[in-house]
């Protein structure tokens, strides 16, 4: 039955979450961008507290049949992310992303990890103290481009030698530095075996030949510290790597190797375009709210052909962030449901993506001068929306994997 | 809890549909576009669905409840995917059906409605539209006037389907000019009435084998009993709104048909040494039509969602129907564009789907889920 009705319990987190975003997170968003790499401590306490292990960390799909359940379960667990993300997002992008967690580390682990692995590293974000995870893919001349990776993994006895350069690392320096964290680094264990050599690997807080070598300064989300990190030598235990370390048969299903790449994406993108959701939603509550003390009520029920053009404007961003919110809805729904979603995702985030810039930036438009001005949060959600078309996939890398899966045409035949 | 799955009745529904769609309706739609008419066979086969039948009661001759908007959306999304002045023609009846059974009397649904539930397909014409510049379904021009124990109505109507062949038409008039929506009123008008006059059939860009009309009423009287539920009269918006969702679901199923034809084109058409899809300002005009085919279907189940449940949804299905409309014409755009020359000709059916989709933007009304 076709339904869109969030249950009971999950409208009632939603409505504590609005509480909290609108009374303990939109008052600091400024303070924490202005002063960048600072972190909000207090909150930061507070959002442990009543959130162990963490927001932003997706259980995927292949989690439920580790748990031996055969007959297809209903879960809500990425839905209730979805809802939450999109919630505290809503309050502020920069605080929301320096929230403790599993973040994308832990949604690696859940993707790719043996649940010996599971329990090992991500008991730790359970404890009193606030924890971050991380994820380290990106490199300098591997971007959208993450099959190209260089970092290498050697086996020594019985251990990995980690060495190269990773950048772009979200939450790098809270997990590794400010935190008991760990960093999931993927990397290639044989530079020959393309693709299917990449694999992830459990780096801890404190391992020696780990050094963080840059905190990046942001034109948004300014509270995250996004970080590079350089490996030299770094030995970590041999089962500290994720799921099998046999260079995977790709005609085989299975998810090591750069499949549990992807497979980390397909939780995570969908999360992202929840993040642009509420940061969109921010901006566009914002503008109808200030319209309306000014005596304009949008009159979406009469022909565009006769709106003025603010209503006509406000009624398309409305229609684009509700179909982002839905498509991505969806992608979650799938997830929950233990189906293949990378389609759904990719076309979530594609939509999200873009649709969060187009209404931050209109909304700066649509309110001249003030829009532009830093007394209101209007120009820093401009900022901050940006990121979501860019992390976890660009915009462009979306629509090429959407096209690719549309089409039916591998990489070789849509480059 | 939040699902996207059909129910196991509407997925045999979407089947049935689209199996007709597909081995039926698409290979005559070109004829039908070129001799200017739905062929008869379509219209009966389309009539055979039961859509309205399934959505009302027996007592009235159905054998159904009542006619729910998800449902109706994903039945009337398969029928344009194989072409939409076919489904246009078969569903024409729909607004009127669903106005007499949503608001009217009991009387005037024992009267009316069984005709609606029989063997024959049933022309039932909804004048609402008007032609005027800037055309808007909330502020319509003509009025209908309270005179004793009759109404007057005057105004021009355009756009209204398959009128001479129909025995009523469902005409949209307002009892209090300039006060919005709250206004207007519906009253199933004879066709012979007198000073009612069914000009010439129409010659539209597209949607050129749906017969239409322009119809004057030059101050045509009517018992008050024509006036759809009598004293308490309809919710405008309401129909109007479950309208506009069903306009959406056709545009929807046209859309979608453009998106796959481009899909299907860019695979095997070769140019350069290899398929066009292979470079990616095609491949990424292919990929933006099929998310905002999910997209607009998003939008237009989660308000006829919201109808079915009773909760207001105008505001969510004006957002669906505008959204519909435009990626619509911009999907049926790419479609051409994609096939270059040979989109542009007659010989393919995109350029087609191209002179239809404009329709959507002024459409109004005259179908409903």
């Amino acid at each position: 039955m076709i339904d869109f009705e969030l249950s009971p319990k999950m409208r009632a987190t939603q409505k504590m979450l609005r509480i909290f975003a609108e009374n303990a997170m939109r008052p600091v968003a400024r303070q924490y961008d202005e002063q960048e790499h600072e972190k909000p401590l207090e909150l930061i306490k507070m959002v442990h507290g009543f959130m162990k292990g963490g927001i932003g960390g997706p259980a995927p799909a292949g989690d439920k049949k580790e748990e031996g359940d055969k007959k297809k379960k209903k879960s809500e667990v990425n839905f209730a992310t979805a809802v939450t993300v999109e919630e505290i997002f809503w309050g502020d992008a920069g605080v929301a992303l320096a929230f403790p967690g599993e973040g994308l580390g832990g949604a690696a682990i859940h993707a790719t990890g043996t649940p010996e692995q599971k329990e090992r590293f991500l008991s730790r974000f359970k404890g009193d103290e606030p924890v971050w995870g991380a994820m380290a893919i990106t490199e300098p001349e591997a971007g959208s481009d993450s099959a190209n990776i260089k970092t290498t993994a050697v086996r020594d006895g019985d251990e990995w030698i980690l060495n190269g350069e990773k950048i772009f690392v979200t939450s790098g320096k809270s997990a590794l530095e400010d935190s008991k964290g760990l960093v999931v680094v993927w990397a290639t264990v044989d530079p020959k075996a393309g693709r299917a050599g990449i694999k992830p690997f459990v780096v801890e807080h404190g391992t020696p030949g780990m050094q963080i070598t840059k905190v990046e300064d942001k034109l948004g989300i300014r509270c995250s510290d996004t970080v590079s990190i350089s490996f030299m030598d770094c030995r970590i235990p041999a089962d500290n790597i994720l799921g099998s370390p046999e260079i995977t048969d790709l005609s085989k299903k299975t998810t090591s190797g750069f499949k549990g790449v992807m497979k980390t994406f397909d939780a995570t993108r969908p999360m992202v375009s929840a993040m642009a959701i509420g940061v969109g939603r921010a901006a566009l509550d914002f503008l109808k709210e200030t319209l309306a003390k000014e005596g304009l009520e949008v009159r979406y029920e009469i022909s565009p052909n006769r709106m003025t053009s603010i209503e006509r404007d406000i009624a398309e961003l409305e229609a684009n962030l509700k179909a982002a919110r839905l498509l991505t809805w969806r992608a979650v729904w799938m997830l929950d449901n233990g189906e293949r979603n990378s389609l759904e995702a990719s076309m979530a985030k594609a939509k999200a993506g873009l649709v969060v810039t187009q209404v931050t930036q209109k909304c700066v438009e649509l309110l001249g001068p003030l829009g532009y001005s830093r007394k209101l949060l209007l120009e820093k959600w401009m900022r901050d929306a940006k990121i979501n078309d860019i992390f976890e996939g660009t915009g462009q890398i979306q629509m090429l994997i959407t096209a690719r899966n549309v089409l039916g045409f591998g990489r070789d035949k849509l480059k | 809890m939040v699902s996207f799955s059909p129910s196991e009745e509407q997925a045999m529904i979407k089947e049935t549909i689209a199996s007709f769609a597909t081995d039926q309706i698409e290979p005559l739609a070109r004829e039908c576009d070129e001799a200017g008419e739905v062929k008869e066979e379509l219209i009966k086969t389309g009539w055979e669905l039961e859509i309205i039948p399934s959505s009302l009661p027996e007592e009235y001759g159905g054998f159904g409840e009542s006619p729910s908007a998800v449902t109706g959306c994903i039945a009337f999304e398969e029928l344009a995917h194989g072409d939409l002045s076919t489904a246009m023609h078969v569903l024409s009846a729909t607004t009127p059906a669903y106005a007499l059974f949503l608001y009217g009397t009991d009387e005037q649904k024992k009267q009316h409605l069984p005709a609606f539930c029989g063997e024959e397909f049933k022309a039932a014409a909804t004048a609402i539209v008007e032609p005027r510049y800037f055309f808007d379904a909330s502020s319509l021009s003509t009025t209908a006037t309270r005179d004793g124990e009759e109404y007057v109505i005057k105004g021009e109507k355009c756009f209204v389907p398959l009128a001479p062949e129909s025995e009523h038409i469902l005409v949209f008039a307002t009892t209090n000019p300039g006060a919005g929506f709250a206004s207007v009123d519906a009253f199933l008008v004879p066709k012979d009435a007198e000073n009612l006059v069914i000009g010439e059939r129409e010659k539209n860009m597209g949607m050129k084998a749906l017969a239409t009309y322009e119809v004057s009423l030059n101050d045509v009287r009517v018992p008050l009993s024509s006036k759809i539920g009598e004293e308490a009269g309809i919710d405008y918006l309401k129909l109007l709104s479950r309208s506009r969702l069903a306009l959406a679901s056709l545009a929807l199923g046209m859309m979608r048909k453009a998106a796959e034809n481009s899909r299907d084109y860019a695979k095997e058409r070769i140019a350069f040494g290899e398929p066009i899809g292979s470079r990616q300002t095609i491949a990424f005009m292919i990929a933006e039509m099929f998310i905002e085919v999910d997209a607009t279907r998003m939008l237009i189940w989660e308000a006829a969602w919201k109808c079915d449940r009773g909760e207001e949804f105008a505001k969510d299905a004006a957002l669906a129907k505008n959204y519909a409309a435009q990626k619509c014409m911009k999907i049926c755009d790419g479609a051409v564009q994609v096939m270059g020359g040979h989109g542009y000709v007659r010989e393919n059916m995109p350029e087609l789907w191209f002179r239809n989709a404009s329709a959507f933007s002024s459409l109004e009304g005259i179908v409903m889920v």
